[in-house]
């Protein structure tokens, strides 16, 4: 009877020594779940780098880290043995991009294709994430302006508006699993008056691309830009370029084959003359290397002051 | 007699009922980490990590988002996120665990106690029991811990590629840092 009674206390004993360590485990997960709430989880790497093939994607650089990059790009396969298959000619464009913030970035560049200047901002309006706000695509807009400053003929006379085109485009996009994602770009362009026999200046054209994960370091991509027919140049066809990214821990290598020549979006977008079906194809590379100029953990260290 | 005794564990017993209560908690935490080699050093700090400590039965569990570490350089964050700690598959590091010598801590009394603290740690999805010492300061009724040990980046299967191996540290210095609140 004594000992009933005796074991009623341990057993409230037992209970209680439970009951407390099952309150800290419980305030953990009410913790951590209050955090999960109050955080935004943005998708991250949405496509591995700022470029698809030729054209943006919804990638920006981080604040103060310029990105330097040099983009090749051969003749056409077809051009025969006595062109290396293309790899006889070449054509680069010199670039040099800024993240001014994280949703920010500039860049100018140079082409020898038509001695090209080119220059212009991204700006990520909207950005996806789950969380405590729920975005589902990421939004950026990004003009581009390029001149072309090829030497024309004497008796012909151009100003320098002639030469000048600028690209307006949206870049629509979301990342549907950890290892696809797609983007739409709606485009806008004004092309210069000597670059292409263009019989309409204004050109409205929407590209797709996507791209598939196939390793830690490896991305597959696709672009394709389609013109409304009644926009097109003579002699002009769509672009569709493939291409995969290699990241190597320094620098980045972006390999791929496609039927344009010119490397800024006014080109290859509206001016592309080779076709896939003719065997118009070309090898091209581009290599990127990232600086991080100045530390971005000063930040944190003015959060923890504040 | 024997009324007394069974009175006497019973007020034990609602004794600790009542101390139930001593849980301390903090959502912003501090866990920074440290590694030194002759090519570059790493180091990154985090600021959001939530703690939770029961001064009564010395129950000590940490939890971070492996993404909410802030690095020097913009790379540096993402190659740690997507390369080694895969915080999309492992978004979160954990410590579940207990003060072994709580016996040594007064709570109701400053100073500096050095404690000792086991228990399970989860990084990258291993589970792996560790040992670690520790500090809890006791000031004016606040209660604050830090600690710091080593982990071996090998012992939770974070494959570093050989062609940046020389630039990370096998083995990494991790620093904790938590000023409580009480519940």
């Amino acid at each position: 009877m004594s000992i009933k009674f005796l074991l009623l206390p341990i057993l409230f004993f037992a209970f209680s020594e439970q009951a407390c360590c099952q309150d800290s485990t419980d305030m953990m997960n009410q913790l951590i779940n209050q955090s999960e709430k109050d955080k935004i989880h943005y998708a991250e790497n949405t496509f591995k780098y700022t470029r698809v093939v030729d054209g943006h994607s919804v990638e920006n650089l981080h604040k103060q880290v310029l990105d330097v990059r040099i983009s090749h790009r051969f003749d056409p396969i077809n051009s025969g043995i006595y062109n290396f298959f293309g790899l006889d000619v070449a054509v680069m464009r010199l670039g040099f991009d800024y993240g001014i913030s994280n949703n920010f970035m500039i860049g100018v560049g140079h082409s020898v294709y038509q001695k090209t200047y080119d220059g212009f901002f991204k700006w990520r309006i909207l950005r996806q994430s789950t969380g405590a706000v729920n975005m589902p695509i990421t939004l950026s807009f990004v003009p581009t302006i390029a001149v072309n400053t090829l030497r024309q003929f004497d008796s012909v006379k151009t100003s320098f508006q002639d030469r000048v085109s600028s690209v307006f485009q949206l870049l629509i996009a979301r990342k549907f699993s950890e290892t696809f994602s797609l983007q739409l770009m709606p485009t806008f362009i004004h092309a210069d008056r000597i670059s292409f026999n263009h019989i309409k200046q204004n050109i409205v054209a929407i590209g797709i691309a996507g791209t598939q994960k196939v390793s830690k370091r490896m991305n597959v991509n696709v672009e394709y830009y389609y013109q409304l027919p009644e926009d097109q140049a003579p002699g002009a066809h769509n672009v569709l370029s493939l291409g995969i990214d290699l990241g190597t821990g320094g620098h980045v290598f972006q390999l791929h084959f496609t039927n344009s020549l010119g490397m800024t979006e006014k080109s290859f977008i509206s001016e592309t003359p080779g076709q896939w079906s003719k065997g118009d194809i070309m090898f091209g590379f581009n290599i990127s290397r990232v600086f991080q100029l100045g530390n971005i953990r000063k930040r944190i260290g003015k959060r923890k002051n504040s | 007699m024997m009324h007394k005794m069974i009175l006497l564990l019973m007020l034990l017993a609602f004794q600790n009922i009542n101390a139930d209560g001593q849980v301390y908690y903090t959502k912003n935490g501090n866990v920074s980490f440290f590694s030194k080699t002759v090519l570059e050093n790493i180091d990154a700090e985090n600021n959001q990590v939530i703690s939770v400590l029961n001064t009564e039965t010395g129950a000590l569990q940490f939890s971070l988002l492996n993404n909410a570490f802030h690095f020097p350089k913009a790379k540096m964050e993402s190659d740690f996120n997507e390369d080694y700690m895969e915080s999309d598959k492992y978004p979160r590091s954990s410590f579940k665990g207990t003060i072994t010598n709580l016996s040594d801590v007064n709570f109701n009394k400053d100073g500096s106690y050095p404690v000792k603290v086991n228990g399970d740690l989860t990084v990258h999805g291993v589970t792996k029991n560790i040992s670690a010492p520790g500090t809890i300061v006791i000031k004016d009724g606040n209660v604050s811990a830090t600690s710091s040990f080593k982990v071996l980046v090998s012992d939770y299967k974070i494959k570093i590629p050989s062609i940046v191996s020389n630039k990370i540290g096998e083995s990494i210095e991790v620093k904790v840092a938590c000023d409580y609140q009480k519940k």
